[in-house]
């Protein structure tokens, strides 16, 4: 990993993808990115362990695909913009991908947002993650 | 010559898009935002501007993960709207302009800006989404593009301070054009939000309007800005704003805000729009 320590790294909730995070999810991320053609979208709904076969994911990356555990996915290298081809592949909003990320149900997380969204107050640091 | 005489920003959303190519904007969610944005289709439909320098961020659409150019400049004829998972979108191919864009990446390139130059791409709704709201839905785009493309997907990002100096090279650029031509710049993208992890959907509605008050009267203060506070205060996609000190570096310190609509929310997002115009420029026109 980087020697740098990095002042991101106390926002809660967050991952910054960074040159390190690039390197370690550059098998992942390829493999979402092919899901811009509609001939790989099709293969892949078919038989989505056989196309996962022809990247060098790893077991961790494979499963947390098949999951659709998207916070793993980002925790194994990968790039909320290169996911999108997958969750718009599923036929997903990107409401309805973030929603899934913060433990709220759809419904819950689309009414946080009609009400003004999340707020910053106790959301800026871990320690007030930790604390509440 | 070419005259750069306004600057426009807008938020980038792309379900603005699926909305406009769906029929939805009528529905009582999309209307307020779509009624904010008819000021400005009036505006460019006065203005008419030749070109628009469109200042945007691909979305891991054109550049894979094998490259991810930090500043690139689009001098292709034409650029085919992206599939980005869905199918393309239902709009118009973007026409370029290729002199011109060759002549901006040569003298910012000299000017020790190292753009990365382009010449096949197609381009995401960081760049469509953003002309459907100022020209609605055409058959023909009515103004060429030139897009610029900045890295906001991979850490490290450009600084606020780069971008804005880079709108300062921009404006050299267009200023030493022989031809005759109307341009506009745009900074797109913003404003608060954050799309993915336990911390999703957070909006900060105070810190966005200190952004578009200082964008006009204030530059310096967010020029000096680190990564750092957007994307712990706005939401770590936030950070797209340093695209706005772009087009805020490219016009004159002294501008007239012409128009300004602030819309939350727009799926995750809070959606921001201004314009501004050159004072000299405001006098002319």
């Amino acid at each position: 990993m980087s020697q740098l320590k990095h002042d991101y790294d106390d926002i809660p909730g967050t991952t910054v993808f960074d040159a390190d995070l690039s390197r370690k999810g550059y098998h992942l991320n390829t493999f979402f990115f092919t899901l811009m053609k509609q001939e790989n979208r099709d293969v892949f709904k078919a038989d989505q362990t056989a196309y996962m076969s022809r990247f060098r994911l790893t077991e961790e990356q494979r499963a947390a695909v098949l999951a659709r555990d998207w916070n793993e996915m980002i925790r194994l290298g990968g790039n909320i913009f290169f996911m999108l081809k997958l969750s718009f592949s599923d036929g997903m909003s990107v409401q309805q991908l973030a929603g899934a990320m913060t433990g709220m149900t759809a419904q819950q997380y689309a009414q946080m947002l009609l009400d003004g969204g999340r707020s910053i107050e106790g959301n800026r640091s871990k320690s007030e993650w930790a604390n509440g | 010559m070419a005259d750069l005489f306004a600057g426009v920003t807008t938020s980038h959303v792309p379900a603005i898009g699926a909305a406009l190519d769906n029929g939805k904007t009528a529905e009582p969610y999309w209307a307020p935002l779509f009624k904010g944005y008819e000021p400005t289709k009036a505006w460019f439909a006065k203005m008419k501007p030749d070109v628009a320098i469109l200042v945007y961020n691909d979305h891991a659409c054109a550049f894979s993960p094998d490259v991810v150019p930090t500043f690139a400049i689009g001098c292709a004829d034409e650029f085919l709207p992206a599939d980005e998972g869905w199918g393309a979108r239902p709009v118009p191919v973007v026409k370029g302009d290729p002199e011109f864009a060759s002549h901006i990446a040569q003298s910012v390139i000299l000017d020790e800006f190292d753009f990365t130059i382009i010449n096949n791409m197609t381009v995401d709704h960081g760049l469509t989404v953003p002309m459907s709201l100022m020209f609605g839905q055409p058959k023909e785009w009515p103004c060429r593009v030139v897009p610029i493309a900045v890295n906001v997907t991979q850490y490290p990002f450009p600084t606020g301070r780069r971008c804005y100096a880079l709108g300062q090279a921009i404006r050299r650029a267009v200023e030493t054009y022989e031809k005759d031509l109307r341009v506009v710049i745009m900074g797109t993208g913003g404003m608060s939000h954050q799309i993915h992890g336990p911390r999703a959907g957070l909006i900060n509605s105070d810190f966005d309007a200190r952004f578009l008050d200082n964008l006009t009267a204030d530059p310096a203060a967010l020029v000096a800005m680190p990564h750092l506070e957007y994307m712990r205060e706005a939401g770590a996609e936030s950070v797209e704003l340093i695209m706005w000190l772009i087009m805020r570096g490219a016009l004159d310190d002294a501008v007239e805000e012409i128009y300004r609509f602030y819309h939350v929310a727009a799926s995750n997002t809070a959606v921001g729009h201004i314009i501004l115009e050159n004072k000299r420029s405001a006098v002319r026109a």
